[in-house]
């Protein structure tokens, strides 16, 4: 196969109105970045429901308390204006919840009334500076992400708090200087699953430098049981991690979808002149090893032997399990990054992505996706702006063997009557969605087992004298 | 301590020490995290069970991506009310108007999946942007001879009883298009139940073999054409009044069908819905039959909750469900497992409703309206509750806590309503309340042993 992007199956929606969505509104991706930093909590900025629809969204998957407050538009509120209802929710937020940080986003409603958020923050501010003295502890730092919800996805929504929060914190100083932090890692690792933080802690400590891991909701949204009830769950970025962010000896960012002016990697590289790399997710041995190349060359050190072994074994899987694997068909869907990663995972051990698809709007997505089938030996389909109806139609004429993405790809494993390998968000009929592990090697390793394992299952259910070995 | 913010200290008693009349019925308090969904999500539920009409929402994506496949409503038929359409509105549509593109895709998707009818709901933005969705449903009604019923449930105008109404309101529209086929005299339609996990499969089945016969369900397993003749049935039954009481009221003015307000959960209350529907026929044979189904069900199910109850005698619930109602229900039907209700809430109660669940609680009971979850949790420990009563959203609350939970909200996939779902209610609740998991929870091991 060529690669050259005129060969490039890309099918466009049939459709004018969007049936059975891949994709979620920009609000829910700035809630889960604010929730994974230390005692932020996040306000939405419009109706009641948007908050409570998220936060029921959320809790399905991750089975955590996940508290988001709301502005609680009225009429009134459309009218004239969500400046009093937002100071009042900033005030009943912090008189309740004493959180360290507040995570404004705005939504379709208050954008389409055109409320300035950013100024009634400025004048909030400074009143609350004035009466300081009062309230000394009353004081959290303030964040705002502009999600308008027809506007982009729900990856939109998360870049874009990740860089209203580094933008407002990193290099204002605040915290003391302290040389190490000179070797400081930024790492920003899109939206993944609480066990992947997990495991980029473990990576990231392996190499035994100062580190900022943003956002980390590895503890906040997948936390222990507890003795006491806690108003916010413990865990996440503390803020001082990410006001050190400006002196880095670099920033990942596993990333390469996201827009310049939200890229929070970027903007530290302007204006800081820290290193910035956006890489693939860690998805699949090359898209990990650019990953271990790239913490190698920011922190100077080799790769822990600990990881080269997990590598090896990985080696070893593949090739335990190629021939399960080698020609079949799959169907993807997802983020447009993770999708991506996927398809690199996939092409890797010699399946055949023949559907691609993303909820999200994109020039580049096909041709991205393209190149990274480098032994695809048919041309797949791949969608952006598509949805799991289209998939449907799509995928009927492709003849797959199974789907592999988040849990409402259900919808096409039981039309289909092939397996779904559950991955990525949200996972809201099954247990655990929030450790699925899926990057590095281990993360693949994982991966990989669960592909063979979903492909070994259909065979010997599939067959009439149920082989015990396979 | 969590504290209770000054807006809402009068949204919350204690029965039998506060002697104030509750406030409710109002909008949520800005950065109270409050359980309430909107005006939208109102409507959305209350018409999603219309098995073959078509719901698009109107609007940027995230309304339909969070209520795809939301309810646990089964259909026997049509499985169209499970898909989730959108308008998916960009950024053009919100600068340059939106009615094009509703036009275009209600057409497509009329052309493509022979819907009965079309609801079009409207979402916050959908008024702001200055659409004329009735003027494009009423072009595409016209075009495609079927009803498409805009539903004016922007999210912000109102709580979720106004989308209720809103609801109440489209449905409404739909009642009396038929006047041809035949409608037993012996003939009701339930109002109010959405047939989660195939609840008004049961309750029909009790009505059936009392000999009266069910028109049309609304919405649970609906159909449109049974709404259609909904205005010839004899009696209006409401089972989840807080959603359905206004269109009841309008059907009573307009077709002057009576109605009465039953529930469909507990004993008593189950055997009440079946008793008042044989009162109101008169009919002697009726009324025998009830007697007979009320009795078979209820022997049958006694010595069953007398087995749960040896293992659940003295322990204290705390509930917080969407409809108080409901919460009615659930207070009576904790009491056959000689559970008592410590703390009792709604989304939507009414004063009266607040006064009638102070009247079958015990002194000491909290009584809240639109609580929120640090609320709730300061509830929880204050009364000692070891079982929470909710949905979706309550339950992580319990889990932390370390309390027993059983979910009563419209996801679950396990019938609660009628004689069967009792069983199954009180099985649930077991199954929580003896895991032996609870003796790992830290909470449980910090407070064990502690005097309530």
């Amino acid at each position: 196969m060529t690669g050259s992007t005129e060969h490039i199956r890309k099918a466009s929606k049939p459709y004018t109105s969007t049936r059975n969505a891949c994709k979620l509104c920009a609000p829910l991706g700035a809630c889960f970045v604010f929730r994974g930093i230390s005692g932020c909590i996040p306000l939405i900025h419009g109706s009641q429901g948007c908050s409570t629809y998220i936060r029921r969204y959320g809790i399905s998957h991750f089975r955590e308390p996940i508290d988001i407050a709301s502005s609680n538009f009225t009429e009134a509120t459309a009218i004239f204006g969500g400046r009093d209802n937002l100071l009042t929710a900033i005030g009943n937020v912090t008189r309740q919840y004493h959180p360290e940080a507040i995570g404004i986003t705005s939504t379709c409603l208050s954008e389409t009334i055109g409320e300035n958020i950013p100024m009634y923050l400025r004048q909030y501010e400074a009143s609350r500076a004035v009466h300081a003295e009062n309230a000394p502890d009353a004081a959290p730092e303030m964040f705002y992400a502009s999600t308008a919800s027809y506007r982009g996805t729900h990856m939109d929504g998360f870049h874009e708090a990740i860089h209203a929060v580094v933008s407002k914190l990193a290099g204002t100083g605040g915290v003391e200087e302290k040389p190490e932090d000179r070797r400081r890692i930024n790492l920003i690792p899109g939206f993944v699953s609480p066990e992947d933080l997990r495991e980029m802690h473990e990576i990231l400590t392996s190499f035994d430098v100062p580190y900022t891991l943003l956002p980390d909701y590895s503890e906040s949204l997948d936390g222990p049981s507890w003795a006491e009830y806690q108003k916010l769950p413990e865990g996440g970025t503390p803020l001082d991690a990410i006001r050190r962010m400006s002196r880095a000896a670099g920033t990942l960012y596993f990333s390469q979808s996201v827009p310049w002016e939200h890229n929070a990697a970027a903007w530290l590289e302007s204006r800081f002149g820290v290193r910035r790399e956006n890489l693939p997710l860690p998805i699949g041995i090359e898209n990990s090893d650019a990953f271990f190349q790239a913490l190698e060359q920011f922190t100077g050190k080799t790769t822990p032997e600990k990881w080269l072994k997990i590598r090896g074994r990985l080696i070893d899987a593949y090739i335990d399990g190629h021939k399960y694997c080698f020609g079949k068909r799959a169907v993807i869907y997802g983020e447009e990054d993770f999708v991506i990663s996927l398809a690199a995972f996939l092409n890797e051990i010699g399946i055949i992505p023949v559907l691609a698809a993303t909820g999200a709007q994109s020039e580049s997505f096909a041709t991205r996706l393209r190149a990274v089938l480098k032994n695809c030996r048919e041309e797949p389909v791949i969608a952006d702006d598509s949805d799991f109806a289209t998939m449907l139609e799509q995928a009927k004429k492709l003849a797959p063997d199974f789907v592999m993405g988040n849990s409402k790809g259900f919808y096409l494993s039981k039309n289909l009557e092939i397996p779904l390998v559950r991955c990525g968000f949200p996972i809201h009929d099954r247990i655990g969605g929030q450790r699925i592990l899926h990057l590095g090697y281990r993360g693949t390793l994982n991966l990989f087992d669960r592909v063979c394992n979903a492909l070994m299952e259909s065979k010997q259910m599939g067959s009439r004298i149920g082989y015990t070995y396979i | 301590m969590i504290e209770i913010l000054d807006e809402r200290k009068k949204q919350v008693l204690e029965n039998g020490k506060d002697f104030y009349d509750i406030v409710c019925g109002k909008a949520s308090t800005a950065g109270s995290v409050s359980q309430r969904a909107c005006v939208f999500c109102g409507s959305r539920v209350v018409l999603y069970p219309i098995a073959d009409a078509l719901h698009l929402i109107h609007g940027p994506i995230g309304c339909a991506a969070y209520t795809w496949d939301i309810r646990g409503s089964l259909s026997s038929g049509p499985e169209l009310y499970r898909m989730s359409f959108s308008t998916d509105l960009r950024e053009n549509e919100v600068i340059y108007g939106g009615e094009k593109k509703l036009y275009v895709a209600l057409s497509e998707l009329i052309d493509k999946y022979h819907p009965k009818a079309a609801f079009v709901y409207s979402t916050c933005i959908v008024g702001l942007i200055g659409d004329d969705v009735e003027a494009v449903c009423h072009r595409v009604a016209s075009e495609k001879g079927i009803p498409v019923l805009p539903v004016h449930s922007e999210g912000f105008k109102g709580t979720k009883k106004d989308g209720y109404r809103a609801a109440c309101e489209a449905l409404f529209k739909l009642v009396g298009r038929d006047d041809t086929t035949p409608v037993s005299p012996f003939s009701i339609n339930i109002l109010g139940d959405f047939n989660l996990a195939g609840e008004i499969w049961i309750i029909k089945e009790y009505y059936r073999r009392m000999g009266v016969e069910v028109t049309a369900g609304m919405t649970g397993d609906g159909r449109v054409d049974e709404i259609g003749r909904a205005h010839r049935a004899a009696l209006n039954v409401v089972q989840c009044s807080g959603s359905m009481t206004y269109l009841a009221k309008m059907m009573k003015e307009k077709y002057h069908i009576p109605f009465i307000r039953v529930s469909y959960f507990g004993i008593e209350d189950m055997s009440a819905a079946l008793y008042d529907v044989a009162k109101f026929f008169s009919s002697p044979e009726i009324m025998r039959r009830t007697q007979d189904v009320v009795r078979e069900e209820v022997a049958a199910l006694l010595p069953k909750i007398a087995e749960f109850r040896k293992d659940l005698e003295g322990h204290k619930a705390a509930i917080y469900v969407g409809g108080s109602f409901k919460a009615f229900s659930l207070v009576k039907a904790l009491r056959h497992l000689g559970i008592k209700t410590v703390v009792v809430g709604s989304q939507t109660g009414t004063e009266e409703d607040y006064n009638y669940l102070k009247e079958i609680t015990d002194e000491g009971t909290i009584i809240c309206d639109d609580t929120n979850p640090l609320e709730l949790s300061r509830f929880i420990l204050e009364k000692g509750a070891d079982l929470l009563i909710g949905g979706v959203k309550e339950r992580p609350i319990a889990y932390k806590m370390g309390i027993a939970f059983c979910d009563h909200n419209h996801e679950r996939k396990e019938a609660l309503a009628g004689f069967e779902g009792m069983y199954n209610f009180c099985k649930e609740v077991h199954s929580s309340m003896m895991s032996p998991v609870w003796k790992f929870s830290p909470a449980r091991l910090k407070y064990a042993g502690r005097a309530h």
